[in-house]
């Protein structure tokens, strides 16, 4: 018996097939809500590397992408932004997790062109440089991370879950935060961090 | 000789105290930089091919097209023709581009020619494995014949199946290399940073002196990361075909499951005899596994109970075409108590006996009888043992069981080789260097602690530098060794530094060295706290020369600073579905024998997450291979499960923090509460339903299948 070798029907292959078709929908998205200054948008994007704008912690963000490049792979590999990890990438593990308009995303099952003209937030630009957000300092004091890899999404995750449930129950917390994996085992941590994030956010209604 | 001793435990005060781990804020806000998240504007990306056979022989390789590639800095055949490949994932080829999309697409333009031959990746049925499977020779001890046929002996046989798990680091092995003219720089995910260097050197024949070798912070390791790896060698060599410039090389998810590492399976036909009383007799195990193509080596039976006086044992070692096996947390432990804990926990049950009496009862044939004792008696509390348990399958009426398992552990943990230097600088800062890691334990704040409490400062004035091999070496953070050995060093070396210190100040200060003592930011007099200068003042009196001073931990010779040797006890209290086959974890409890703890804090963290590792391994986790195609089922997270954060219930840790546990010194925590844990939780869902589930995972098939009378 003799085989070639298989044709490798990856997810890259296949979301590079639906990033052509669908860049239509994004481009149009785009003229809606244009940015300051913004490369100028194609009508169609790619199949080959193409300009576009990102908004990314409230600032814009110049880069030329594939349309096949997901928003994850886009944020690490062009934007030097590496809070975000690349684990499963595809959509299970939370480690890529970012807020994409006000809402908790995968970041690995975005399309970077796809995220052009939205509100993207990474875990970089939650606080200040040298602050620690409440969620954050609460993964610190509740000891809520081991390695630290899946951290960066636990702690957007969280974010996105508290804005949504500012007074959450134990139970509420774990069926919230149901989406992010962690290895090592840091979930007793996790818990009592969000429950911890939630009671010092109501105190000073921290944006 | 200087006093190198722990201070007594009254006088600490920064050891043993709850402190937040020190870079923990490095990691939740995403500033930490793991090797994967290496960033440079000439950044190469780097990638392999890998084999999609389990067993095939390499007919031919081309790489042209591969080559042709616009972005494309270099490709390399790693397997040659005539090569055979003995598991899917196996290294084929490896490429360098400037960007991940165009390495994915060179990759894919690699043509390969495969002749496929005969495979085997399972192992659950030895009868099956014919010449792949391997017995070593049979140990006896006692006559087991005999015991087995006493007349008054009770005996239980029973099959028992743990399959292979994979490590999934969740950053996936792999390095950045930068390969230049005048040396080499390696940014690994390593749990061996003094390490990792040498063994590269090894394999590019080049000089170790000349590579450079940095990390920060890891993603995970757990026993697969020590090595260099076959691919950090081919990222050397796609730097070097590529002028230099730096290859990040990271394994895909599918490969990081398929060759980043895995534990070997074990199952074993075992038969045990007792007295009616619950003394136990004799033990006969045939067991077997498979850790890849090598085999699988043979989990330490009976487990803890070494000394039954008749025992029969005989292993063999399954080579299958699937993915090397690596350490894993306590090699080959969580296999053996699980294996030795179900069948004691079947005898119970037919003798009618609560298994805390049958443990009980038996203590006198394990190394520790007093530890497992308070242990037991203990845990039962925790967990309200005595409230809760019932007899096998009596519990609740309706479909939702509960049951109460247990189960015990061993471990050694004793500090590797390492050394440390502290310096003390006139301007009083001090810094801290060692080439340790912190692979998440929390090795960082450790080292810090001790340094703070040696010099008397609080953690915030002690710099500690780590993470690179030009730094005094330290072992690799395996087999719970790392804390016992970066606390013994960095507690000499302080200690050395602190008495050179003193040796300065004490001419100023009219008295003799050995008349003073670093303490709560001050240097002062034992038997007169008044007269004291401040730290500052005191290396002041250093003029322009600093204090450099090493310290080191002898694995073989620890001088009491540190020790090995622990028991636990872990007991597990689950809900199962009998109509849906679910199971739920109520309460975990794992009582565990320390030593002198550095930071309870961290220690907590350290059993809880070992625990959630083991709930994984009950309840979730298993390598799937396929017997027809020899490929691997579930390489990606969405089949090969990890528990959540709401599958986890409530888990109690419980430490003997006393002068007796603590006067052992300082012993590694990692790995033992790891053990007993799948062993405890399978006990439980025995106890909650009436039946043995023959092999684990407890998933719904597998549950649902044992209370239909049928195998899985």
């Amino acid at each position: 018996m003799k085989s070639k070798n298989p044709p490798g029907t990856s997810r890259r292959g296949f979301i590079r097939g639906v990033g052509i078709t669908s860049t239509a929908v994004g481009a149009v998205v785009l003229e809606k809500t244009a940015l300051a200054e913004p490369f100028a948008v194609a009508k169609t994007i790619g199949p080959d590397a193409a300009p576009i704008t990102l908004k990314v912690n409230g600032k814009p963000v110049n880069i030329i992408v594939e349309p096949r490049v997901t928003l994850l792979d886009a944020m690490r590999n062009q934007i030097g932004l590496t809070g975000a990890k690349r684990v499963c990438d595809r959509g299970t593990c939370g480690a890529c997790t970012v807020m994409i308009d006000g809402k908790v995303n995968y970041s690995c099952t975005v399309l970077a062109i796809d995220a052009q003209g939205r509100d993207i937030q990474t875990i970089e630009g939650l606080a200040p440089a040298g602050k620690l957000h409440p969620v954050s300092a609460a993964f610190v004091s509740q000891d809520g991370q081991q390695c630290g890899y899946c951290t960066p999404g636990f702690v957007m995750a969280a974010k996105g879950f508290l804005d949504r449930n500012p007074d959450p129950s134990y139970e509420q917390v774990e069926h919230g935060l149901g989406g992010n994996l962690c290895r090592c085992g840091t979930y007793v941590g996790v818990r009592k961090a969000v429950l911890e994030a939630a009671k010092e956010m109501k105190g000073s209604r921290h944006a | 000789m200087p006093d190198y001793s722990w201070p007594p435990m009254n006088d600490r005060r920064v050891i043993g105290k709850r402190i937040s781990r020190l870079d923990g804020g490095a990691k939740s806000s995403g500033r930490a930089k793991y090797a994967s998240d290496f960033y440079r504007k000439d950044l190469l990306f780097g990638m392999l091919l890998t084999s999609p056979h389990a067993h095939a022989k390499i007919v031919s390789i081309n790489l042209d097209d591969a080559k042709s590639l616009k972005g494309v800095t270099a490709v390399r055949a790693i397997a040659a023709p005539g090569d055979e490949i003995q598991w899917e994932g196996a290294e084929i080829a490896a490429v360098a581009a400037t960007s991940e999309e165009i390495a994915r697409d060179a990759i894919r333009n690699i043509k390969v020619e495969y002749q496929v031959l005969p495979h085997l990746v399972k192992e659950e049925d030895l009868s099956k494995a014919g010449p792949r499977a391997k017995a070593a020779g049979e140990q006896v001890t006692g006559d087991p014949d005999k015991a087995f046929q006493d007349a008054d002996a009770v005996v239980v046989e029973g099959f028992y199946g743990i399959p292979v798990l994979t490590h999934c680091c969740l950053e996936s092995h792999g390095n950045v290399v930068e390969w230049r003219q005048d040396g080499l720089n390696l940014w690994p995910s390593t749990q061996n940073v003094s390490g990792i260097g040498g063994d590269l050197a090894t394999s590019l024949k080049y000089p170790a002196g000349k590579i450079k070798v940095e990390m920060d912070y890891i993603g995970g390791g757990f026993g697969s990361k020590f090595a260099a790896d076959r691919w950090g060698v081919e990222t050397a060599y796609l730097s070097q075909m590529s002028g230099g410039r730096p290859v990040k090389l990271m394994l895909e998810r599918r490969d990081e499951l398929m060759i980043g590492g895995n534990r070997p399976s074990g199952f074993a036909k075992i038969k045990v005899a007792a007295k009616k009383d619950g003394t136990i007799t004799a033990w006969q195990s045939e067991s077997w596994a498979t850790g890849g193509i090598g085999g699988g080596g043979s989990p330490p039976l009976p487990y803890v109970f070494t000394e039954i006086p008749n025992k029969r044992m005989s292993h063999s070692a399954v080579a299958t075409n699937t993915g090397g096996v690596r350490a894993w947390r306590a090699p080959n432990h969580p296999q053996a108590s699980y294996l030795t804990c179900s069948a004691l926990e079947d005898l119970a049950a037919k003798l009618k006996m609560d298994p805390v009496d049958l443990f009980m009862k038996n203590l006198e044939v394990t190394a520790r009888a007093d530890t497992y004792r308070a242990q037991l008696v203990k845990a039962s509390e925790l967990i309200e043992w005595k409230k809760n348990w019932h007899q096998r399958g009596e519990g609740d009426p309706g479909p939702v069981k509960r049951g109460l398992g247990l189960a015990i552990n061993t471990w050694g943990g004793g500090g590797h080789t390492s050394q440390c230097r502290t310096i003390i600088n006139p301007d009083g800062s001090v810094q801290i260097e060692i080439g340790s890691q912190d692979v998440g334990s929390g090795t960082r704040t450790v080292i810090t602690q001790v340094a703070a409490e040696t010099l008397g400062l609080p953690v915030g004035s002690v710099q500690l530098v780590m993470g690179n091999n030009s730094l005094p070496p330290s072992g690799p953070s395996g087999g719970s060794t790392t804390v016992g050995g970066v606390s013994s060093s960095t507690r000499k070396s302080s200690v050395n530094a602190l008495n050179k210190l003193l040796e300065t100040v004490a001419p100023v200060m009219g008295v003799q060295p050995e008349q003073l003592k670093a303490v709560d930011g001050r240097i002062q007099m034992k038997d007169n706290p008044s007269k004291s200068m401040t730290w500052q003042a005191a290396c002041a009196k250093l003029g322009t020369n600093k204090i450099s001073e090493m310290g080191a931990n002898d694995q073989r010779k620890p001088e009491g600073l540190n020790s090995s040797g622990v028991g636990g006890i872990q007991m597990a209290d689950v809900s199962v579905d009998t109509e849906t086959g679910i199971v739920k974890m109520n309460r975990f409890v794992a009582v565990q024998d320390v030593g002198l703890v550095v930071n309870p804090k961290l220690a907590d963290s350290q059993i809880h997450g070992a625990v959630i590792m083991g709930i994984c391994g009950a309840l979730m986790e298993e390598r799937v291979m396929d017997a027809y195609t020899g490929r691997m089922l579930n390489p990606d997270m969405e089949f090969y499960k990890l528990a959540g954060i709401g599958d986890i219930g409530e888990i109690i840790s419980h430490l003997d923090i006393t002068p007796e546990h603590d006067k052992r010194g300082v012993i590694g925590l990692g790995e033992p509460p790891a053990i007993g844990v799948v062993a405890a939780i399978a006990n439980a869902v025995a106890n909650a339903i009436g039946v043995r589930v023959p092999r684990v995972p407890l998933t719904p098939m597998h549950v649902l299948a044992a209370l239909e009378g049928r195998n899985a």
